[in-house]
């Protein structure tokens, strides 16, 4: 890794970032961004964001701390974290390659050959190649280790069968990380599974679109039928895909962290929801005049700020002995719970307003906290559910037995 | 959000982390926590001397006064670990009447009492009446001029520790100003003191019955920071309790685990079902919130605003996670739980007893929304 900077450096650098960001930021696109990436749901959504994480890329603040000789900028984590606090500053759209940027770059960086790094990584940044995530499918929700997608070996290729489901920006993808078996005989369900660098602009695949329960669309299934890929696009060998699988995920559940930046899911904005408690009306009198949503509010500010500060405290392993995994396993169950019980409640201050969705010219803030709230379920099911969650926690930072 | 507070450490903290910790498990442990519930004092003395030795009880004053020269944010591991092994000795409450005379004492006073308190000498307050509010500006209990001294009049109850403490500094109003009064217990006439049945068995506590209690002028502390000096003992008792509350709700959960990874029924190792570990990765969750907010506020105490803000923050979670924890661990030892045996309710009790002497969450709640929304 590169030198840490001193202070000198990283100031200079710092502003350069915030003046950068302060100047380029656009926060009225006149759509409604989306707050995390599994919501892109239209074209213009989508080019806005594709082209905003070009401009973030190209001026240097994306995947800074990422080796150069793979497109990165070669630079220390702390000029990628403090050009991430400018981007938060000024209320930056989200990067939208997450699965490229956040879990598949990662593991090629950590795992992949020479070649891999060289073909995968620059395209990722720039976003001209777009990654999906191929791991879910129809029948098997949080059991990963069931996948059941047939990878079948016919001289240099595979021969792809099955699906694959909730696949976020599954129609828009180049690559995708795909979970696939290749052994039906293997001991155990587990050792029978392989993972795929896989194309999908190819024959044999396709996509359709799901309806979500907000109405919109996000995610897609995608149909493999005689899929045939290069023996090549096989990472980390045969057998070893749920082993990939795991490990993708400890980037996903932020277990792991190699920051590429930016964000793929906006923060908490608390004072955005202290805005819309103070102007809501409760009997005729501000509702933060009401003791028991006063309560509950200053509860949500502990809660956020509990967890803002997590961020932190999981960087000082001095404050970190006593069990290790905590803070970093825990991290997407609270936030994500969070965000879903957050959102939940500012619906409640709207009044009779709560009843307006999106498009309606009487709802508020054009239906953002409905839309917030039915989306924030994809963070709490995604990624593993967070009842799955629970027992990630409780086994790996707690030490208690498996659920079977 | 400018008023909120920011996370970071000192080298002292950690390393009096490091120290606190061994010294805290070595010395207390729960046999000997129980065998303590018993005795008068309440207290092992020796251990109380070694504590003086290492210089704990001169953290937070000032080298001039014999001290070392520190701040709260350093009493807080030794806190967080007395809790944790439910120590109880007179350390938070001389650490607290040490703050009071910091923000109100004459010189004369702090440099007679803050060196001795440096060298383990017992001190604590009396604030609490018996109308039971948490405002600590609301006393009942009054003092009138007579000659050169001050008669005192009224009771103080839950005085903690006030057998063993040479120094108490009640609050009492004259003409009709709140002021704190320096008491020394040797002057106190017999059965001034009454001990209390209080529900942290742990702890020893006394009514203080001030009738017929007259201290010299001289005795009371600045009449012009009555205000600061409430405000700087209501934080620091904020600050130390959340400190003692998160390192017991980290030892409950601890507890908690041991049983649930050694219990069977039905044939299965009982933390194996997803009812009690799902709640208890909750509860998991919850204090890690407190101890993230506790360091916060260690790291903020001396930010005008922030720190108040933090410490009330790290206070509300502290008490709600700890209460939590330990209910729940109660109700996961099953007939057990029910027992006095059981170590959880020693920490369910302590719980209250915090929440009792502080103001439980829901009032750290309505303070801290006058400071973040009004």
């Amino acid at each position: 890794m590169a030198d840490k900077p001193d202070a000198a450096e990283l100031k200079e650098y710092s502003e350069a970032a915030d003046a950068w960001f302060k100047e380029n930021t656009v926060r009225d696109p006149g759509f409604m961004l989306p707050l995390t990436f599994m919501e892109v749901s239209t074209d213009e959504q989508f080019d806005f964001l594709r082209e905003w994480q070009r401009k973030v890329y190209e001026a240097g603040y994306l995947g800074a701390s990422w080796p150069k000789e793979y497109g990165g900028g070669g630079l220390h984590t702390d000029f990628q974290r403090a050009a991430t606090r400018a981007m938060k500053k000024y209320d930056a759209p989200i990067m939208l390659n997450a699965i490229g940027n956040g879990w598949a770059g990662p593991l090629i960086l950590d795992l992949g050959s020479e070649e891999q790094k060289q073909t995968y990584i620059k395209g990722m940044l720039n976003a001209e190649d777009i990654w999906c995530q191929g791991f879910s499918e129809p029948e098997h929700g949080s059991d990963l280790g069931n996948a059941q997608l047939k990878a079948v070996k016919e001289g240099d290729e595979y021969v792809l069968n099955g699906s694959k489901i909730w696949t976020s920006l599954g129609d828009r993808a180049k690559y995708m990380i795909l979970l696939a078996r290749t052994d039906f005989e293997a001991e155990n369900k587990y050792k029978g599974l392989s993972f795929f660098l896989n194309p999908m602009k190819i024959d044999g695949i396709s996509t359709s679109r799901i309806k979500k329960l907000t109405g919109e669309y996000g995610f897609v299934q995608t149909f493999f039928t005689d899929a045939r890929i290069s023996a090549d696009c096989l990472f980390g060998g045969e057998g070893n895909g749920w082993s990939m699988a795991m490990k993708t995920l400890e980037y996903e559940r932020g277990a792991k962290v190699k920051p590429v930046g930016g964000y793929f899911v906006k923060e908490l904005d608390v004072m955005q929801i202290v805005e819309l408690a103070k102007n809501s009306m409760r009997n005729g009198k501000p509702l933060l005049d009401d003791p028991v949503m006063r309560d509950k509010m200053t509860q949500y500010m502990i809660d956020i700020q509990a967890l803002n500060l997590n961020n932190t405290r999981r960087r000082m392993p001095q404050l970190m002995q006593d069990k290790p995994m905590g803070l970093p396993l825990m991290n997407k169950l609270a936030r994500t719970e969070l965000i879903r019980e957050l959102t939940e409640f500012s619906l409640g201050f709207q009044g009779t307003k709560a009843g307006y969705y999106v498009g309606d010219e009487n709802a508020v803030d054009d239906g953002y906290w409905h839309r917030s709230y039915l989306n924030s379920f994809s963070a709490t099911i995604g990624g593993g559910t967070s009842e799955i969650q629970r027992n990630i926690v409780a086994e790996h930072a707690l030490g208690l037995p498996k659920t079977r | 959000m400018d008023n909120l507070g920011n996370i970071g450490t000192t080298e002292e903290q950690i390393e009096l982390m490091d120290v606190a910790t061994n010294f805290c498990r070595d010395k207390s442990p729960v046999e000997k926590v129980r065998a303590l519930i018993d005795d008068d004092l309440g207290y092992d003395p020796e251990i109380w001397r070694e504590v003086g030795e290492l210089g704990w009880l001169a953290i937070a004053i000032p080298e001039a006064h014999g001290g070392v020269g520190l701040s709260m944010a350093e009493v807080v591991p030794i806190a967080e670990q007395m809790g944790r092994n439910l120590m109880s000795t007179p350390f938070g409450m001389t650490t607290l009447a040490a703050q009071a005379l910091l923000a109100g004492g004459t010189e004369a006073q702090q440099a007679a009492w803050l060196p001795k308190i440096s060298e383990g000498m017992a001190a604590t307050l009396a604030l609490r009446e018996d109308h039971g509010d948490w405002d600590l500006a609301h006393v009942d209990c009054a003092g009138t001029h007579s000659g050169d001294s001050i008669a005192l009049a009224g009771k103080k109850q839950l005085v903690l520790w006030a057998d063993s403490a040479e120094l108490i500094i009640a609050s009492v109003m004259i003409d009709d100003r709140l002021r704190f009064a320096l008491i020394e217990r040797s002057a106190l006439p017999e059965g001034a003191l009454r001990r209390e049945e209080i529900i942290d068995e742990t702890a020893r506590s006394y009514e203080l019955n001030l009738d017929g209690v007259s201290v010299p002028d001289s005795a009371l502390l600045d009449a012009d920071r009555g205000r600061e000096i409430i405000e700087k003992v209501e934080l620091a008792a904020g600050l130390i309790h959340a400190a003692e509350m998160t390192g017991g709700a980290q030892a409950v959960i601890d507890y908690t685990l041991e049983y649930l990874k050694t219990r069977k029924q039905f044939d299965k190792i009982i933390g194996s079902y997803q009812a009690l570990k799902h709640p208890t990765v909750n509860n998991y969750v919850e204090y890690e919130k407190a101890r993230t907010h506790l360091y916060s506020a260690a790291f903020s105490w001396g930010e005008q605003g922030r720190g108040e803000v933090a410490v009330r923050m790290a206070a509300a979670q502290a008490h709600d996670s700890y209460s939590q924890a330990a209910d729940r661990s109660i109700q996961f030892h099953g007939g057990f739980g029910f027992t006095h045996d059981c170590d959880a309710q020693l920490h369910r009790r302590k719980a209250i007893m915090s929440g009792a002497l502080i103001g439980d969450a829901p009032y750290q709640r309505s303070k801290l929304a006058g400071l973040l929304f009004d």
